[in-house]
Parts: structure tokens; sequence; C-alpha cells
């Protein structure tokens, strides 16, 4: 693994609100491929650190890298560019479009033709045909026409993860794609996430430990702002200060 | 797709064809009072149609989009007036003076949006007619520009009258609203109506929105431009009034009263608006207490504008 350039590297990467730390020098690795974890109880700073790498918010302080480059000072749509990724835990669609249209919007953003004027955007043969596999590939075959708005929450939340895969990108950022579904749902994402390309290194934030210990090999768990461990899930499940994080016990040895 | 294949739902299709026939053919069969009304519709109607690449498909809502349109109308004034040049040096320099200067303005504007764009966007139109008025010695202040030649003398056209004038008017609006006709569609227009949905999303997803914002407000000003030569020679006279917030206001008035986001809806709110307006304004000075009535009423009745008309749920 050595000389593999590892797709994401956070190097004491801290962000603050005023007088508030929302994230605290945090260095976080994520090798090509890899599946990764990032959990932690609320307010702990996963949404924060999400937007720290994805661009919407700038690092106050440390050092993004995406695939070797310093991408610390560019904003969300030149990370894009670079092969990155991203769902929101609140569903972010474009509601008064179709599905085939929010679908197409992820296919041409990364696409020259994304500034062409003078021709129909359904004559792109090769663009529609791509948004439609991505719909059938997520569940969503026969409701293209339908509008974002009027599908269900769950159908949503599938056209969210649809939507950032339509870009192709090698690390995709994963923010609570379960948050809100129902067992069935749960279990039908599961499945899709399972079947995202083994080259695409997923970081993925899960507040069920079952789903985040099943999907991901490595695991951060992270608490007010600050790593609190990070390492293989097994490593991770057998620490004390995660227990304690998790199950409430109370004792001598707190890490946190 | 959804957005497309309802657009012609209903009662839209038979209507679209009436309208169609009675531009076509109407004119000749009409007052000459007419006449000029329908030609100040179908020149206002491109002007309302390129607010809509703005307000209806990019979200950005401009309240000072008729300067641009009263800068191309000077441009062919002072042009013409001033220099004596030919009718294409004016109908570019009109045009060309009204798409730089969007270009420019572009540059300020494009960093904001919703409440902020509407403030900047009214602030700058209110700077551009302050200048209209003040700039005596090229606008003529007040008084305003007169003496644009005709434009079937100025083009050296075989024919004239009011009637050969509307047929070069709906030639022009037929060609600028293909155009627009066709950016709504193509993947550029996707992106504008997705920066007008979620313009957070389209950056995640790669999309530089400010690139996309600043295209469609110059493109929106070239065609904004291409009327307000039209309207120079269709009133061979320019004033201040061209560039006021009441003008920008009233075009406002057309896109959201017809129905934003499709074109055709700002056609009919500028057919509606110019009918009321002079209908009105023949029993009553008060024209503007009945254009506020208006919207208060179209609000109410019709949120989503007249082309959007009992569209159902969606």
């Amino acid at each position: 693994m050595a000389d593999v350039v590892p797709a994401l590297v956070l190097e004491r990467v801290s962000r603050r609100f005023g007088g508030l730390t929302a994230v605290n020098a945090v260095s976080l690795v994520v090798q090509p491929g890899e599946r990764h974890a990032l959990i932690g109880p609320n307010g702990a700073g996963k949404t924060t650190l999400f937007n720290l790498i994805s661009g919407e918010l700038r690092a106050t302080d440390g050092r993004v890298r995406l695939f070797g480059e310093d991408v610390t000072s560019l904003p969300p749509h030149t990370r894009a560019a670079r092969g990155i990724a991203r769902t929101f835990q609140i569903t972010r669609l474009f509601p008064q479009l179709s599905v085939l249209e929010n679908v197409l919007l992820g296919c041409q953003a990364l696409d020259g033709r994304k500034f062409t004027m003078y021709r129909r955007l359904l004559s792109h043969a090769d663009l529609v045909e791509k948004a439609e596999a991505l719909i059938t590939r997520f569940g969503l075959a026969g409701l293209g026409g339908e509008r974002a708005k009027n599908l269900s929450y769950g159908d949503q939340r599938k056209l969210e993860v649809a939507l950032s895969m339509a870009g192709q990108p090698r690390l995709l950022l994963l923010d609570e794609p379960m948050a809100g579904l129902s067992s069935v749902e749960s279990r039908s994402m599961q499945a899709i996430l399972q079947k995202i390309d083994a080259s695409i290194a997923v970081l993925l934030i899960e507040h069920d430990m079952d789903m985040a210990f099943a999907f991901a090999e490595r695991v951060t768990v992270l608490a007010q702002g600050s790593v609190l461990v990070t390492g293989h899930k097994d490593e991770v499940g057998a620490n004390r200060a995660v227990q304690e994080i998790y199950l409430g016990t109370t004792g001598e040895g707190s890490g946190a | 797709m959804a957005e497309r294949s309802e657009a012609l739902q209903g009662w839209r299709l038979p209507v679209l064809v009436v309208l169609g026939v009675l531009l076509l053919a109407g004119p000749p069969l009409l007052t000459s009072y007419w006449v000029g009304l329908l030609t100040q519709a179908v020149i206002l109607a491109i002007l309302a149609m390129s607010l809509d690449l703005l307000l209806g498909y990019t979200g950005l809502p401009s309240l000072g989009h008729a300067a641009i349109f009263g800068v191309a109308a000077y441009g062919v004034a002072v042009l013409s007036t001033r220099y004596q040049l030919g009718f294409w040096t004016c109908v570019a320099g009109g045009i060309l003076a009204g798409t730089l200067l969007s270009a420019l303005l572009g540059l300020i504007v494009s960093h904001v949006r919703d409440v902020y764009f509407l403030m900047i966007t009214l602030a700058l139109g209110m700077v551009l007619w302050g200048l209209s008025y003040r700039w005596i010695p090229m606008t003529g202040g007040d008084n305003g520009l007169s003496g644009i030649p005709s434009l079937e003398a100025h083009a050296g056209l075989p024919f004239s009258g009011p009637i050969a004038f509307y047929y070069v008017a709906l030639f022009v609006f037929a060609v600028s609203g293909a155009l627009m006709a066709v950016l709504v569609r193509s993947p550029f227009g996707l992106t504008l109506c997705g920066i007008r949905e979620s313009e957070p999303r389209m950056r995640s997803l790669g999309y530089n929105t400010w690139l996309h914002c600043y295209l469609s407000y110059v493109l929106a000003g070239a065609f904004a431009s291409v009327s307000g030569v039209v309207w120079a020679y269709y009133n061979s006279f320019v004033s201040p009034t061209y560039l006021d917030l009441t003008a920008s206001s009233e075009l406002f008035l057309m896109v959201t009263l017809g129905g934003p986001a499709t074109l055709i809806g700002p056609v009919v709110g500028a057919g509606v608006i110019v009918l009321l307006k002079n209908v009105i304004s023949a029993y009553t000075a008060r024209w503007l207490l009945i254009l506020g009535i208006v919207y208060i009423v179209a609000i109410l009745a019709a949120p989503k504008g007249l082309w959007n008309l009992r569209r159902g749920r969606s």
C-alpha cells in the first residue's frame, strides 16, 4: 500500500465557528477502494467534517488532500472535478425536475457538453442512456418522468445516492444514506451500497452501528470534534472508550 | 421529460394555435391602433422571454432588466441621430451596447442571489436610469432623443407602414423565441434549472454555478438588447422612462403573471399587460393602481401564472 496515493488525506483539519471548535485537528487517511465508516454521537462534527472534505466549508486550519493533491483552498465544484462526490443528510434534490433530469444533471456535471446551448439535451443519447442505466440500477425504473418531489421518501434517498454516483466519482461521501428509512427500504439501500464498485473509496456517516460495522472495514469514531479512535473495525469495536460513548458505561479511564 | 410533455396539455394547444393564427394573419384585418398594440406586445414579448431566462429558469429575480433594454434602445438612438450611421451599424451597436453592459454588470450581480439579486439589479437599474436622465449632452435628458429614422427606410426595405413593421417585429420575435426555446431545452438550459432548484447541490456535483449564472445574465441581456433595438425603431424615440423602475416592474409582472419558466407564459403576459395598459389608460391615469390590483388578483387566482393555470397537482 505504501506507494499507492491515498484517495483522501486529512492533516490536522480544524474548523472553528466563532468560539466553537466543531472539528478539531482531525487527521484521517482513506485508501482507494476503502470502505470507511465515520461514527460518533450527535454534534460530534461528522457532517462538518464532510463539508470540509467536499469544500462546502473551508478549513480554518490543516490540509485536505485528494488523490495526492492539496485541495484545501479549492471550491466544491473543482473538488468534484477531481473525483469526489457526496450525498446530503437532508435530501438535496432538484424537486421540480423529473427523476431523469435530476440524474442527467449529475451525468453532465463533469462533461464539457454542459455548456452546449444549441442542441437539445435529449439528443445526447449517450448521456440519456447513462442516466437511464443509473435510474434502473438504483431501483427507480419507471419513475424517470416523475418529478423528484413526488417520489416517496425512500425513493428520494435512492435518487440522492444515484445523483452522487452519476459523475463516476473515485471518492464517495455518504451522509447517513439510511436515515429515516423503513427497515425494508433500509435493506434495499444497503444492497445498493454493497454493489458500489470496489474501486471507489467510500466514507460513510452512519448512526446504526451494526450497519456501519457491516459495511466498513475501517472505522473512525469522532467525539466533540476530535478523532477518538481510528482503525480496523475489530479494534474499534473492542475499544473501551467507544463502548462508553455508545453504551453509556460510566467508569474510570474515559478517553473522551 | 415531465416538464416538456406537460407543456401543451389541455387548453394550451388550442390557445396557442389561436394566438399563432392571430399573430400571423390578424394584422391586415385590424385597424392601425390594434396593429400598434400587437407590435408592442410582440417586441415586449422578446424582452419578457429574456427575463424569463433569468427569473423563471435560473431563479434570478432581476428588477433592473428594463435598463439593459433601454441602453440598447439609446444605442440605436445615439448612433442613428447623432452620428447618422447606417442601419446594420445601429442595430449591431445597440445590441452590443446592451450585451457588453450585461457582461460588465454580470460580474457584479452574479455573486448574489434571491432578494440581494433583486436589490442590486434594482440599484444598478436606477443608476442607469439616472445616467440617461442626467447625461444630457448624450441622451437629451428628460426630452429623450427623437428622430430615429423609420426602420423600413433605414434598412432600405422595399415596403413600409405599420403592418410591414409589425411583420419585421414578428420575425425578430419568432427567431429570438426559437433560439431561447432551444436554449432552455439544451444541457445548458437544464443546468440553469438545476441552479434554480438547488444551487449547493449543483456545486457539489461539479458545476461552477457562478459562471452559469453569469452566462445566463449576459444571454438574457443580449435578448433584452434585441428587443430594445426594435423598440427604438418602433417609437423612433427614446426616453429615460424605458429604463425606469416602472418599466422593470411591468416586465417582472409580465413574466410572473404569464407563468415563469415556460417562455410562452411571458409572451401571454406581455400581451395582457400591453392590452390592459392601453385600454385602461384610455379611461384613467391611475394605470399603476389597476396594475397592482391585477397583480394581486393574479397571485391569488393563478399563483404560478396564467400559462400554468389548471396544470393540476405537481
